[in-house]
This record gives C-alpha cells, sequence and structure tokens, in this order.
C-alpha cells in the first residue's frame, strides 16, 4: 500500500453546510412592512419589528408555505406542527433581544439532496427572522471606527435555515450542494440565491479526521463566503490549515472563522467555547402551528419543474446535449426563455447556440441580465426561422441581434427596415458578381492561374457590394461558373 | 368624592345620553375631584386632559346631532401606564421608560376611542407589573382610599385607587398573576381577569406574555360588564387571542336568577393563612349563596400548592425575555453612551430597572439557562398543565369555583417590601387562574374589623365571562356591597 511507505496520515475532510435563504415574500415575517432591497436605511421598519413595548408578532404564512414548498424540494418531511422559540442573546442589531426562531419542532425536517451521486442528508429546515444590520462609522472597517450606526431594513425578513448532516467529503462537493440548492430555491421562486448580495448566505462546518476514523475532529465554523468559488476556496484553505496544526502537534480550536476575499485566507472571529448560551423558549406570543396534511398536498401539487426535472426533459423532449441542457438549467433565465421559445420554433439546437452563443456574450458584454432587455422569445425564434428558411443569412442575423435584444422590433420588420433581406435573385447576384470580376482584373488572373484561395476574396467582394444581402450559397455557386469563364 | 360616581358608570352615560349631563360637564366635576384626592392617593403618573376633552367634546357633539352613543361614552376611564394611548406617555412606572412616548394605541385603547370613552390619565402601577403592592413604582407610592397607610395592593394599585376613590368611574389593568383581582379586593371594588386570549393584549407592555390579561375595574358588576362588552373581541394583531368567540351580551343576563348553580369552594384557599376576618366574610359569602338557591359544596384542587413556585418560573422566565429589548440602544434611557456597548447596556440596565424586576430577571434568566432548563421551566410547564387538570376536573362537578381573592385585607406601607417571598404569598389565591388561562372575579364581600374591604373570588371555567357576571351579580345585589367609596374622603 502506498500510504504505508510514508508516516504522512491521510486525512478524511467532512463538511456541513448551513445554509440560510431569505424568503422572497412581500413583507416580513412577523409584520406587514415591506421587505424591498436597497431603500434608505430604517425605511422599513415599524414598532413591531423595531421591537417596541407592546407589540406583538403575527406570523406570515406565505413564508410559511415557502418553508414548505422548499423542504418538499429538499425530500423533507413536514411536521404536523411546528412552534416558534426564542433564541436570546443581546446585540445591537436585534431588537428585542431575542431572535424568533424554531428549536425543536422545525417546520422541515430530514430531506437530503444528491451531489455527486452521493445522499446528502438534510437534518431541518427551520422558519427564523433575519436581524438587522450594524454599519460601523468614524473608519473605514470596524477597526478604528468611532461608532455605530443601526439599520433595522432586514431585522425580521424572513429566513429558511437549512442544515445539512456532517456528510460531504470535499470542497466540491460542498460547492456542488450549495450550488444546486440555490438552483432549487430559485426554481420554487422562494428567494433569489445571490450569495453577494446577502439573500443566501452559506456556513461551512470543517474538520478533518483520519482516513477510516469513526469520530469527528473539532471543527471551524467558516463564513464570509460570497461566491460559491470562495466557498471552495476557504474550505480547501480551512482543510490545509487544520492539516498543518495537526500534523504538528497542535490542535483545531473550535471557533468561527472569517473567510477573507482579498487574502484567501480565513481568521479567527470569536471563540465558540465561550459560546451564547441562547435560553431558547418557546415564543408566548404565538400558538403552535398545525399544517394539516391538504395544506402539504396543495403545496405539493403547485409546486414548479426543479432543476433535476428541468435537466432531463431538455434531453428527452429536444434531444439537446446533457452539456447545453446543463446550461440552460444552471442560468434559469436562460432556460425559461428557450421553453418559451419553442413555442415558435422547433429548430431547438440553433436556439440554444443563439441563447448560449451570441446572447449571453452580448449581455456579458453589456453587463445586462435577460430580463433587463427587450428581447422576447418569440423575436428569437422567428429569427432562427428566417436564418433556416433562408431568408437572412447567419451573418445578418447576428447583425441584427443587438437591436432585436435593445428595441423589440420584429425580425423581419427589422431586416426590411434595414433593407437586409437576403437576395437570391440570381441576375442580380450575376451582375455583382461581373463587376467584381472586372474591378478586380489582376486577382482573376491570378486565380485562374491557379490561386484558388482568392476565391474566398471574390465572395467577400460580392457580399460588401450586396452589403450582406446576397444569398451565400448563390454567391458561390455564380462566382464558381464566372470564374471559371 | 365625585357625587357622580355613587350611581356608577353605566347610569352616568345612560344620563349623558338621556341630555340630562353634558360629556363636559363630567370630565369637569372628574378632574377637579382628581386634583382633590389625588394629592393623597396618588393614583395617576400623569393626566390626559387634551385627549379626555377632546373625547368629550364628541360625545356631546354626537349627543347634539341627535346620535345614539355607543356604550359608555362620556364616561371617564383610568388607564394602567402600561398599557399605550398614542402620543403620550407609557412609563410603566419605570426609569427605564420614564420619557418613552406611545407611538401607536393599543388595541383596548382605539376601542376606548370607539366609544368616546374619555382616557383621563395614566395610572401607577408596580414597575412593569411586578410586584402586589404599587411600591415597586419608580415615581410614587399610591395609597388605598380606605387607610392611606396601607397599600392599595398591585400590580394595578393605580387604577384599583383611582376607582375606590371616586376618581374615575371605571379604569383598566392588567392582570398576570392577580394584579387586578387583588388590588380590586383591597380596595373595595370589582376586578375581572377575562380568559386568556378574550381581550387582545396588543399594547399591553408585556411583562409576562403567556399569562398577561387586560382586565376592568368598576364599581360595581354592571359596569364590569359594560366595559368587558367594551374591551373584548378577537384582534389579528393578537396572535393569542381568541378567535371564533360568538359575540356576547355581557350585560342581558346579569338578572337571571343563579338557582341552582353549582358553586364549589376551594378548600386549599380557605385553610392556612387567611386572616379569621377574611375566612369569616368568605364563609358569609358561602351562605349568601346558598340563600340565592346556589348549591355550595367543597372542592379540593390538590396541586394548588405549587402554583406559586410554577408561577414565579414560567413569569420570571417570560419576563426576563420580554424585558430584553430594554437596551438603550432605540428607546429609553441609556447611559454610558460614550462607553463601549456592554457599559452601556450594564449601566442602561443596573439603574433603569428597579430591584424587584432585576430579580425577577435574574430569576427568569436562571431557570431558562442550559442545565437547568428541565428542571425549572420544564418542569414549571408540567405543573401548570397539572393545575389546568385540577380545575378541569372540578368544573366537571360545579359551575363556578369559590374563595378569598386575597388571604389578607390591605396590608401597611412597607409592611413586606422587605421580603419578596412575603409578598409572593398575597397571590397564593389569584395566581392558578392564570396559570390556567380561565376567568375570575373579585367582588366585594365585606370589611374587617378595621373596615378594610374584603374580597371574594369567584372563578369560571373557560369563556365562562357571563355565568361568572350573572353569579357577581346576584351576590351584589343581595348584598348591596356595591358603590363602595370611603366616605373618610369625602372631608378630605
Amino acid at each position: 500500500m502506498a500510504g504505508a511507505l510514508t508516516t504522512q496520515t491521510q486525512y478524511e475532510t467532512v463538511i456541513g453546510l448551513e445554509v440560510h435563504v431569505q424568503l422572497k415574500t412581500q413583507t416580513k415575517l412577523f409584520c406587514a412592512c415591506s421587505t424591498q432591497f436597497g431603500v434608505e436605511q430604517n425605511q422599513n421598519t415599524c414598532p413591531i419589528c423595531l421591537g417596541m413595548p407592546g407589540v406583538l408578532p403575527v406570523l406570515n404564512r406565505q413564508a410559511v408555505e415557502y418553508g414548505i414548498l422548499a423542504g418538499l424540494a429538499l425530500n423533507c418531511g413536514i411536521a404536523l406542527i411546528t412552534k416558534f422559540d426564542r433564541k436570546q442573546y443581546f446585540y445591537p442589531d436585534l431588537p428585542k433581544g431575542y431572535q424568533i426562531s424554531q428549536y425543536d419542532l422545525p417546520v422541515c425536517h430530514d430531506g437530503y439532496l444528491e451531489i455527486m451521486g452521493q445522499k446528502i442528508r438534510i437534518l431541518r429546515a427551520h422558519l427564523e427572522e433575519d436581524a438587522g444590520k450594524l454599519v460601523h462609522a468614524g473608519a473605514a472597517g470596524l477597526a478604528g471606527s468611532t461608532h455605530s450606526l443601526v439599520d433595522l431594513n432586514r431585522a425580521g425578513v424572513p429566513l429558511l435555515e437549512i442544515v445539512s448532516q456532517p456528510d460531504m467529503r470535499s470542497s466540491e462537493q460542498a460547492r456542488l450542494y450549495a450550488e444546486t440548492l440555490r438552483n432549487i430555491v430559485r426554481y420554487l421562486g422562494v428567494c433569489d440565491g445571490n450569495l453577494e448580495e446577502g439573500s443566501m448566505r452559506v456556513e461551512a462546518n470543517v474538520s478533518i479526521r483520519p482516513l477510516g476514523s469513526e469520530t469527528y475532529g473539532t471543527k471551524t465554523e467558516l463564513k464570509n463566503m460570497n461566491s460559491f468559488r470562495s466557498i471552495q476556496k476557504a474550505i480547501d484553505y480551512e482543510v490545509a490549515r487544520q492539516t498543518e496544526l495537526i500534523d504538528s502537534g497542535e490542535r483545531v480550536i473550535q471557533e468561527s472563522r472569517l473567510w477573507n476575499e482579498a487574502t484567501g485566507t480565513t481568521a479567527s472571529m470569536r471563540s465558540k467555547e465561550e459560546a451564547h448560551d441562547y435560553r431558547y423558549f418557546p415564543d408566548p406570543d404565538l400558538r403552535p402551528l398545525e399544517i394539516s396534511p391538504e395544506w402539504v398536498e396543495r403545496i405539493r401539487q403547485a409546486m414548479p419543474e426543479l432543476p433535476l426535472q428541468r435537466l432531463n426533459r431538455l434531453q428527452e423532449e429536444f434531444g439537446l446535449s446533457e452539456y447545453d441542457a446543463s446550461v440552460l438549467v444552471e442560468l434559469k433565465e436562460l432556460g425559461d426563455f428557450f421553453d418559451e421559445a419553442v413555442e415558435h420554433t422547433s429548430h431547438y439546437k440553433a436556439l440554444t447556440n443563439w441563447l448560449m452563443g451570441d446572447i449571453t456574450a452580448y449581455l456579458k458584454n453589456n453587463h445586462k441580465n435577460l430580463e433587463d432587455t427587450r428581447l422576447t422569445p418569440k423575436n428569437l425564434a422567428l429569427m432562427v426561422q428566417m436564418v433556416d428558411s433562408n431568408q437572412i443569412s447567419s451573418a445578418i442575423a447576428k447583425k441584427i441581434l443587438p437591436d432585436l435584444i435593445e428595441t423589440g422590433t420584429a425580425p423581419d420588420m427589422l431586416v426590411k427596415e434595414k433593407g437586409l433581406i437576403q437576395n437570391s435573385d440570381e441576375s442580380q447576384i450575376q451582375q455583382i458578381c461581373q463587376q467584381v470580376i472586372v474591378e478586380n482584373a489582376e486577382e482573376v488572373a491570378a486565380f485562374r492561374s491557379g490561386k484558388e484561395k482568392l476565391f474566398g476574396f471574390f465572395v467577400g467582394q460580392v457580399m460588401k457590394a450586396s452589403r450582406g444581402t446576397a444569398n451565400p450559397e448563390v454567391v458561390n455557386r455564380l462566382m464558381r461558373e464566372l470564374l471559371k469563364g | 368624592m365625585n357625587e357622580q360616581s355613587q350611581e356608577g358608570a353605566l347610569a352616568l352615560h345612560q344620563r349623558i345620553q338621556a341630555g340630562e349631563l353634558s360629556a363636559l360637564e363630567v370630565l369637569d366635576n372628574t378632574f377637579a375631584t382628581i386634583e382633590k384626592l389625588d394629592p393623597q392617593i396618588e393614583a395617576f403618573n400623569c393626566l390626559t386632559k387634551d385627549f379626555a376633552y377632546k373625547t368629550a367634546e364628541e360625545v356631546d357633539k354626537a349627543i347634539k346631532a341627535g346620535q345614539r352613543l355607543p356604550l359608555l361614552a362620556g364616561v371617564p376611564l383610568a388607564l394602567k401606564d402600561n398599557i399605550h394611548l398614542k402620543g403620550v406617555k407609557t412609563t410603566c412606572s419605570s426609569k427605564i421608560l420614564e420619557n418613552y412616548v406611545a407611538p401607536f394605541n393599543a388595541t383596548v385603547t382605539n376601542k376606548l376611542c370607539e366609544h368616546m370613552i374619555p382616557v383621563v390619565g395614566k395610572t401607577n402601577l408596580d414597575e412593569f407589573a411586578m410586584g402586589s403592592s404599587t411600591e415597586n413604582s419608580a415615581f410614587r407610592k399610591t395609597k388605598n382610599p380606605w387607610d392611606l397607610s396601607r397599600v392599595p395592593g398591585g400590580s394595578s394599585g393605580g387604577s384599583a385607587a383611582a376607582v375606590a376613590s371616586g376618581q374615575t368611574f371605571i379604569s383598566l389593568g392588567s392582570d398576570t398573576g392577580g394584579s387586578v383581582r387583588q388590588p380590586a379586593a383591597l380596595c373595595g371594588t370589582v376586578g375581572l381577569k377575562p380568559t386568556y386570549g378574550l381581550v387582545s393584549r396588543y399594547g399591553l407592555v408585556a411583562f409576562a406574555s403567556s399569562l398577561d390579561q387586560i382586565s376592568p375595574f368598576a364599581s360595581n358588576v354592571q359596569d364590569i360588564a359594560a366595559v368587558l362588552q367594551v374591551i373584548s373581541g378577537a384582534d389579528p394583531l393578537d396572535s393569542t387571542s381568541l378567535q371564533n368567540v360568538p359575540p356576547m351580551d355581557y350585560l342581558a343576563s346579569l338578572d337571571k336568577p343563579i338557582e341552582g348553580l353549582k358553586v364549589g369552594y376551594i378548600t386549599e384557599l380557605l385553610e392556612a393563612g387567611l386572616q379569621p376576618d377574611t375566612k369569616a366574610a368568605i364563609e358569609s359569602a358561602m351562605k349568601t349563596f346558598e340563600s340565592l338557591g346556589a348549591k355550595v359544596e367543597p372542592v379540593s384542587l390538590p396541586n394548588l400548592r405549587y402554583a406559586i413556585a410554577s408561577y414565579y418560573i414560567i413569569a420570571t422566565a417570560e419576563a426576563s425575555s420580554n424585558l430584553a429589548r430594554y437596551d438603550g440602544v432605540r428607546y429609553g434611557s441609556r447611559l454610558n453612551a460614550d462607553k463601549d456597548i456592554l457599559q452601556m447596556y450594564l449601566s442602561t440596565r443596573a439603574q433603569g430597572f428597579g430591584d424587584e424586576v432585576k430579580r425577577r430577571i435574574m430569576l427568569g434568566t436562571f431557570s431558562l439557562s442550559s442545565g437547568y432548563y428541565e428542571a425549572y421551566y420544564g418542569k414549571a410547564q408540567k405543573v401548570r398543565q397539572l393545575i389546568t387538570n385540577d380545575f378541569k376536573n372540578a368544573f366537571n362537578q360545579f359551575d363556578l369555583l369559590l374563595g378569598p381573592t386575597s388571604p389578607t385585607t390591605a396590608f401597611k406601607i412597607g409592611e413586606k417590601s422587605s421580603d419578596p417571598v412575603e409578598m409572593y404569598l398575597s397571590d397564593i389565591a389569584t395566581i392558578p387562574v392564570n396559570l390556567a388561562g380561565i376567568p375570575a372575579i373579585s367582588i366585594p364581600c365585606g370589611f374587617d374589623q378595621q373596615h378594610l374591604p374584603i374580597g371574594l373570588q369567584l372563578i369560571g371555567p373557560h369563556l365562562s365571562e357571563a355565568v361568572l357576571l350573572q353569579a357577581a351579580s346576584a351576590f351584589e345585589s343581595k348584598t348591596s356591597l356595591k358603590n363602595l367609596h370611603p366616605q373618610t374622603l369625602a372631608s378630605v
């Protein structure tokens, strides 16, 4: 055995993820305040989410439905009776001095996701309210700041915390788990799944243990990963750090560590060993919530298509390659767009190529999202049809694409307006070809003496003279005949 | 004393409706009485004249326009200073909220507004409703109108004293472990704690959320029924308020006879610790009920002896959590603001809260702590269930239960304030009712040798307010113990 030759211990990585997804409800979890992002500080607040004396929480049923919907998609059991508990600690961004969360009866329990052919068990998914945000003032960051300002717009926004079992064994698997989860909640329409804006937050519990060991090593909790890539990088860094510690005879301290994207390292936040006693107890302001099987069934019936289902359908129904299908699944807007466009054309492959190629490139170059443009699935499908029926060439299609995207004008109108309809009139094209031959006598001579590579030059000249409208097939055929002389 | 108060709130309301008295006159009279009496009694933390006069003007305008007034319109009411009236301070008699102005109305306050009931002021209480004598107020010591050297009971001592002294006709308090019934007993007024959830808690500053209930005081049973009629009802803003309760007319059934009513007297509450005069008055009350045709028999609730222990774990646990929000960050007083956050928290809470509040926060924090939860909070919840079951069993046999409201009549100011446990024991008869979430009423049933009023407590099953009021009304008619006000005050 190779391992036996070295004294180096082989380690196994053990990862569990805690993912907070912000539920896309119109209003907060326990009051009627808006959840809109990016408004003026403390605009989305009321006495209830400010924790004023004398206020009471009223549960947002939509948030519960979203929680159940997500739980069903994650193969979870849904509780028949769920309840809310107070998690108590003092912090200036926590108005009541406690967070309303769920302790021992979460709304969803015991689910799983399949990642890289392995079942990753989900322990629970529970509802809770978000805290506010501190803005440190008087300096660039927390360090050196003279005071802090409290913004409570986010306080009370509903979150679903999805807790996995420590079943993942590599950073790649953890990243894929997070990406899969993101896709699912986006497909369900319950969360934006935006790591940068914080509508989805991933914390990773990471430990290592000698390969074959049954007991877990001491874990650290990694926070502040703002992209899927950084989840993987942070775990890789942490595994290396822990390996080095243990190999050098030191021990891993159980603590929270903050990922620093700039330096590519993690740093200790505070020791969990002096952790809070949260003094959970059932919130007496909220009665336990009974969830009827009929309610769950109604939600199940209304469940939209999930990513895995779309992946299979795109391949089976439209014959797309696994790769193409996976791109359309990954970028949900593209997939949705595709599904609408196929109502108007059966050239699935061409449609996919346009979406994944020129359109994606255009959006990227112009820093736009598909939904911010005026491109409609029908217009794209029409353009694909026009190319297929030789009404326009691919080159012309590429030419009109920006206008198709920006103006929303139908492709047939666009080519008409611009005079770009493909010309297949042989007598007209022949005229142009002859003129090109007359004007380029030297090249003609060279061609006829064997420089056949020049053929492309003649075609190019014709296309140029016709502003691209000449049917390339016709040009090719006629030019070849004329050059033969 | 206000002469109008001899007739009671409903009678006054009817005279306003009939045009015999204007709401403005009534209010002038009320404030004149308050000015005369309250320097002695100290029932009020503040007066709300602007609000009251505005409401009275509305009433008089409605009368001029020939409109039919809503129930109790024009009758001055005093509001415990832990219930919000928008734009007016809600201090909870605590330094930490000394300058806190309520940004919204409590649901009950909105109902008072709809009924054009003028709120004349906010009344004193034990800080955050924690106490049985109103001595724990950070601002003043309210006196018992029957003997100014004695406490009015608590925590709603201000609201009880305001009604007992005839300063207002009706008032609202909050009852968490007896905070309305006990001061009603000690002040010779009527106090009703409704079924948990019958009256919205929205806008009542929470002490112990699973026990708190806004509760009325009045000088007679009919007036109590009228106030309950006004303040009860489901509230979408309070998830614990009872939905689907059929609308009740609490006034309609008051005069019905109670012949054949089965009344159980709770043996545990008539045993040790009861003042002899109180015991005699309760026994006499039992005879009165028999004379009214009720069957009175003993009943035992064996788990009542665990009620105080259970209560002081549950109530303090909830209080420790409910009072965490007073951290100096968003509102209320803030001390050591120039120091770091921990110093600010510590100073604000150390100096903002009084001793009893701090004692309860510490007790509650301890009993919820990791490793102690099951032994304390978990067990207390189980005991609470046992007590609830005791009541259920008793109500299988009886329509109502009977006992004293308080083991003693009003005690001297300072007499018990150095011994918290002694003070806690004065709630022995009232606490079990809150734990079970059921309704109970305290009505005057006599006086002790020092002419201090004695309270009789009637307890009913879930949502039995109509029967409770009916029985209380029958007792009151028979004994004529109503609209009691100390005559000595007239000469003040």
